[in-house]
């Protein structure tokens, strides 16, 4: 679109919501499950765009937010107790653990290396060896077709201390937890992951919650769209699932993404920050690739980790609170010394309303 | 130590003081009120596209001068090396004072070099302090700031902090992309036309773009209103922003200036910097509002409105 059209777009968008919006008398209340959405939606300054009686809360799916202060720590004690090369994304490197962050970790002169794409892991494994490499596995369906895809040409290389920490987690069973929950009343489901998903497997919002969802881009007007779609199936009362980022998202998504996901890791119980341990939610390396799974092959004890009780990420995940009501907001929890893990990711709620403002 | 000042340093800085190498240097020169700063580099990478730490430490500190209303004139020069650091590299970054320097209408004067047990130091350190005359009628100070103001960004911003995000080792992302160093007293000099309708003039190196307009607001008590279409952004900047999910507002600029002019005279000041080679792309940005709240408020792309937060913390890549 030209960008000249945008804002006039925008508008007429924005000029619906808040019609659609004056036909009802309740709050309306929309999760954005994805992490990206909440910063391009603050980023773009959309929520000057609502009325009142809209509401959009953010939900589990930003990979690092979700990932528990345990995780950090057993990272650390491969490092420790192995000598282990931690290989992450950048955005793991100050969430805070028990015996501090992977930034704490390199300060004290341990080796953290910092990739932009899991292929490189591989070739860091090669340089680092023989001491052993440690993958740390943290995201979604849709960071985690490259890793499998790298574990595979680890294997047809034969490389023998390249290991993962899997904390990978699938979006489904925690959207059933949360499609439960009476104050929700629709999804912005995320683009990114139903690229790989597809849309039509989102089918038990409306089948078994009575409950919309639709699948946005993360262009401003990509997300106001999906709005008034969400807005407009919850008013006239026909909850369905709709595709909105058709120009990426199929309706039964990357069958060969997902073929190679499921040729490496099977599912297992996983635990979340904010939800707890939710059967099936997380992956496992399986058959010939069992070979790399750090925990079983890199034995620790870990600990137990205390969250700060005064740290509220727990609820701000499930969406029953806003960053602003937590009383460490901007005052004992900032980007530069964060306390949570919504705080210190680039697309945490907290660190979302922190660099944007709560309006 | 000598051979190193007699051979590498002298032959390129030397303008007829510093050779004599007297225990301090005498300026007899300067007429009027001077400004006087200081300021330490220890950038990493000490190389980056577009520059490197000498001739980085040439222009910060010329360009802390130069939004104080001053010309800068003299410099001092003091590095710490760390042993082992390789001689062709210091040649490099010497000859990169000296190109800096001249280009600058500086002059260094006055210097010192120290060695320092490997481990002590990461590769070099390097600060400068500067001299400038005084050539502002009215001393540029947030304190003159009032409503309606307008607020002038000299050209394109984030283009240093994202060349040196881009070089640090972890990256192997290929963009056209130079680091934008240079001094802005050309700029500034131009401005001072605008005699007392120049109100405040800053360079917006940390922090960007972002934490400057903060620091008007939080000086002034006032809110800022900026619109994200007029704020100039090249090409390489956005995709690589976009790459690295880093806000190219908070990434950090070495030759760029902020200034607030009087309401009504953004245009003129625009005019003056038509012609100024280190101010192409300059644009009017936004104003100072009868808002209630000290803050910074930007008018987005889409036509909604957000805030526009003060910068912190390690900038890093994001993950999905």
């Amino acid at each position: 679109m030209n960008p000249e059209y945008e804002p006039l777009t925008a508008r007429a968008l924005a000029g619906e919501i808040k019609d659609l919006c004056a036909s009802v008398t309740q709050t309306v209340r929309f999760m954005e499950v994805c992490g990206t959405h909440t910063m391009a939606i603050h980023s773009a300054g959309l929520k000057s765009f609502f009325p009142e009686n809209l509401k959009l809360v953010s939900g589990p799916g930003c990979p690092v937010c979700v990932t528990e202060k345990r995780f950090i720590d057993h990272a650390i004690l491969l490092a420790r107790h192995y000598d282990a090369c931690l290989i992450t994304f950048g955005d793991l490197v100050r969430v805070p653990g028990t015996f501090g962050s992977l930034a704490t970790l390199r300060a004290e002169g341990g080796r953290v290396r910092v990739v932009y794409s899991p292929i490189q892991a591989v070739e860091i494994a090669l340089e680092e060896a023989p001491r052993p490499a440690v993958l740390l596995g943290v995201g979604f369906e849709t960071t985690v077709p490259t890793v499998a895809a790298t574990l595979m040409s680890a294997l047809r290389k034969n490389v023998d201390n390249l290991f993962v920490l899997s904390a990978f987690k699938t979006i489904h069973p925690p959207l059933r937890i949360l499609a439960a929950k009476e104050d929700l009343h629709g999804f912005l489901l995320p683009g990114h992951v139903s690229a790989i998903i597809g849309s039509d497997c989102y089918s038990y919002l409306p089948a078994d919650f009575g409950k919309p969802g639709v699948v946005a881009g993360f262009e401003p007007l990509d997300i106001l769209l999906a709005i008034r779609d969400l807005i407009r199936l919850t008013v006239e009362g026909f909850p369905q699932i709709v595709n909105d980022y058709t120009r990426v998202v199929r309706a039964n998504g990357n069958p060969a993404a997902r073929g190679v996901t499921e040729e490496v890791l099977e599912p297992s119980d996983a635990s979340w920050r904010g939800l707890g341990v939710i059967p099936g939610s997380g992956l496992t390396l399986k058959g010939p690739y069992y070979r790399f799974d750090a925990a079983a092959h890199l034995p620790v004890e870990v600990p137990q980790a205390e969250d700060d009780p005064r740290c509220k990420c727990a609820a701000i995940l499930t969406g029953s609170l806003t960053p602003d009501k937590c009383g460490l907001f901007g005052r004992g929890c900032t980007p530069e010394d964060p306390v949570g893990p919504c705080m210190v990711s680039s697309e945490g709620t907290c660190a979302a309303y922190y660099k944007y403002g709560a309006a | 130590m000598g051979r190193l000042i007699r051979d590498m340093i002298l032959p390129r800085l030397d303008r007829g003081r510093l050779g004599l190498l007297p225990d301090s240097v005498v300026l007899s020169d300067i007429r009027g009120p001077i400004a006087y700063t200081t300021d330490s580099f220890v950038v990493s990478p000490i190389f980056f596209p577009g520059g490197n730490i000498g001739s980085l430490a040439v222009h910060g500190t010329c360009n802390d001068l130069a939004c104080s209303g001053a010309r800068p004139m003299f410099l001092s020069l003091a590095m710490i090396l760390e042993e082992g650091f390789p001689l062709e590299k210091l040649e490099t970054i010497l000859q990169s004072v000296a190109d800096a320097a001249d280009a600058a209408g500086v002059e260094v004067v006055t210097g010192d070099t120290k060695v320092v047990p490997k481990g002590s130091a990461d590769g070099v350190f390097i600060n400068t302090s500067g001299i400038g005359r005084l050539e502002a009628r009215e001393i540029p100070s947030a304190a003159r700031i009032a409503e309606g103001d307008e607020i002038l960004v000299s050209g394109p911003v984030g283009n240093h902090g994202m060349s040196v995000m881009l070089s640090r080792a972890d990256f192997s992302f290929d963009f056209d992309l130079e680091s934008d160093s240079a001094s802005v007293w050309p700029a500034v000099e131009r401005l001072l036309e605008l005699g007392p309708g120049l109100k405040f003039v800053r360079d917006p190196t940390r922090g960007g773009l972002a934490a400057t307009l903060n620091e008007i607001a939080a000086m002034t008590g006032k809110e800022v209103l900026i619109e994200e279409t007029a704020v100039p952004l090249d090409k390489a900047v956005i995709a690589a922003s976009e790459m690295l999910g880093i806000d190219p507002l908070q990434a950090a600029n070495e030759g760029k200036i902020v200034a607030v002019v009087e309401k009504g005279l953004g245009e003129r000041g625009l005019e003056l910097l038509r012609d100024c080679p280190i101010a192409h792309g300059a644009a009017l940005i936004g104003k100072i509002t009868p808002g209630t709240r000290p803050r910074v408020i930007m008018n987005t792309r889409i036509g909604g409105a957000r805030v526009v937060a003060e910068p912190s913390g390690e900038l890093l890549p994001r993950i999905c």
